[in-house]
């Protein structure tokens, strides 16, 4: 699962036009992305369709950097 | 009373990006028509459309040094939360703002800055995409940026958040008279006192394919000259058949004329008249006679106080269907009586095609030129006249000649009519 920051990096890279460099573990999307809520539901659906994984409602709200987000993919893809 | 001018134009158009390359093709006689290669168009009829060129070849921009560049209009981040109507408004404020040299830096002066933008329909295509995915992906998959991106009243939102304007913040949806009303609506704010400047027009991104068919549905589209496409849309001519869909956005920076004279603004002609009125007679057909129509001239030419004999020019709603174009040629003749053999008339729709809520907007832009240049454009393929009229009605050529007043009529399904009257601002 080595990969899963990678895949996570290309997708915001896409989502919010971001440099590449920009995207470290403990970049906050709203504070350092430039994202803003709606930016972040978009997220979460693409992170669910990459992983083929269901991020529910309450999870969705703890996640606010890209490091959050690695940490729970990992935690639900098998 | 105060008075109101235009002192900025902006358009992305089937002809070209930009006002000045628009009107220069415009009045060269040159059309904007071409297959339609948005989408497969095997199962519709109508099988053209007056598409905007984009540069990366759409509607035959490859080679087009005035083909629309979507990455100077919006970032990709941008678009991604917009429908194209709304980056065609984006893209034609942003040139109008900048023909106007209005950008407003004081609280004050932003508050006294609004923004009127319509659409005939709006986000069309975003909504089609998204019944799609539901269907297909479920209610989890539908985009955040769905609605904001389909919404109407999203172009005005979108142009007022990048340029900063906090004045009043409205929008118009009365089908092909959309972009007339927005521009005359926004003058009565500014007469009222609501606002100093308003950006005001129409955009429209609707030649998708559940678009396409629905205007086929009802009948409303030509579909014979499928293999001669810039032969499609031509007004009162006897082989008319039916209108052909244009694309794109006209906003004119509308101002209260001693604040354009106090900063200095270039002025394209003044807001002189507008009329509105409803046919309450069909969904989709004309009343007889274009009644309605006749009723909002008169109504325009009575607020702008001017007398039929001052007026030299009707840029006409003319969407070479067969049943609208004489009945509105009748209602202009019955309105300037005498003075009809000294009138000419164009339909620009046979050049561009039928904006639906950008063609009021258009046309008006259109009319402020014809004002500024002194010339008339042509109506396009008016080989054979269907109508026994002392109107030049200008076919194939532009023609030079005075245009003190001019008149723009715009005229929607569900039977809504706006004219409005430009003329030279002493």
């Amino acid at each position: 699962m080595s990969d899963v920051f990678e895949r996570v990096k290309k997708i915001v890279v896409e989502n919010l036009d971001v440099e590449g460099d920009k995207v470290v573990e403990t970049a906050s999307f709203i504070d350092d992305l430039g994202a803003d809520s709606l930016d972040l539901v978009e997220l979460v659906m693409a992170f669910e369709e990459e992983f083929n994984i269901e991020i529910p409602d309450d999870v969705q709200e703890n996640i606010r950097t890209v490091g959050d987000a690695v940490t729970h993919i990992k935690a639900h893809v098998s | 009373m105060r008075r109101v001018v235009i002192t900025g134009i902006g358009i992305v158009s089937p002809l070209a990006n930009g006002t000045e390359a628009t009107w220069e093709r415009l009045i060269a006689g040159k059309s904007g028509a071409g297959p339609i290669d948005l989408f497969d168009t095997k199962d519709v009829p109508c099988k053209i459309a007056f598409q905007v060129p984009w540069n990366d070849g759409r509607g035959g921009g490859a080679d087009d040094p005035h083909a629309f560049d979507p990455d100077k209009a919006a970032s990709s981040k941008e678009r991604r939360r917009i429908d194209e109507f709304i980056l065609y408004a984006l893209a034609a404020a942003d040139e109008c703002v900048e023909d106007s040299g209005w950008k407003p830096e004081t609280d004050h002066d932003k508050e006294r800055t609004g923004v009127l933008i319509g659409s005939g329909i709006g986000g069309l295509q975003s909504i089609y995409d998204t019944a799609i995915t539901l269907h297909t992906q479920g209610a989890r998959r539908v985009s955040p940026f769905f609605i904001p991106s389909a919404l109407i009243n999203l172009a005005s939102g979108q142009v007022s958040i990048r340029h900063g304007f906090k004045g009043p913040n409205h929008s118009v949806v009365t089908a092909c008279a959309t972009g007339a009303h927005a521009i005359g609506d926004s003058a009565r704010l500014i007469k009222y006192g609501d606002a100093d400047v308003m950006l005001a027009g129409g955009a429209e991104a609707v030649i998708c394919e559940i678009g396409i068919a629905g205007f086929c549905a009802a009948k409303a589209m030509s579909t014979n000259f499928n293999d001669t496409p810039e032969k499609a849309s031509r007004p009162y001519d006897k082989d008319r058949d039916g209108f052909v869909m244009g694309e794109g956005a006209a906003v004119v920076m509308l101002e209260e004329y001693e604040h354009a004279k106090a900063r200095g603004a270039k002025i394209y002609a003044e807001v002189a008249g507008y009329g509105l009125t409803g046919d309450a007679y069909h969904i989709t057909a004309p009343a007889e006679g274009s009644e309605g129509g006749y009723r909002a001239m008169k109504m325009a030419l009575g607020h702008s106080g001017l007398d039929v004999a001052d007026i030299d020019y009707v840029n006409t709603h003319g969407t070479s269907t067969p049943k609208g174009d004489e009945g509105e040629v009748g209602a202009v003749e019955r309105l300037f009586g005498d003075h009809a053999k000294n009138l000419s008339l164009s339909s620009t729709k046979s050049a561009v095609g039928h904006l639906l809520g950008a063609a009021g907007a258009i046309e008006s832009a259109f009319c402020a030129l014809a004002i500024r240049d002194q010339v008339m454009p042509p109506t396009l393929n008016l080989d054979n006249p269907s109508v026994d009229t002392p109107i030049d009605l200008i076919p194939h050529k532009a023609k030079k000649g005075k245009v003190r007043a001019a008149m723009s009529n715009s005229f929607g399904f569900g039977g809504t009519n706006a004219c409005l009257i430009l003329k030279q601002a002493d």
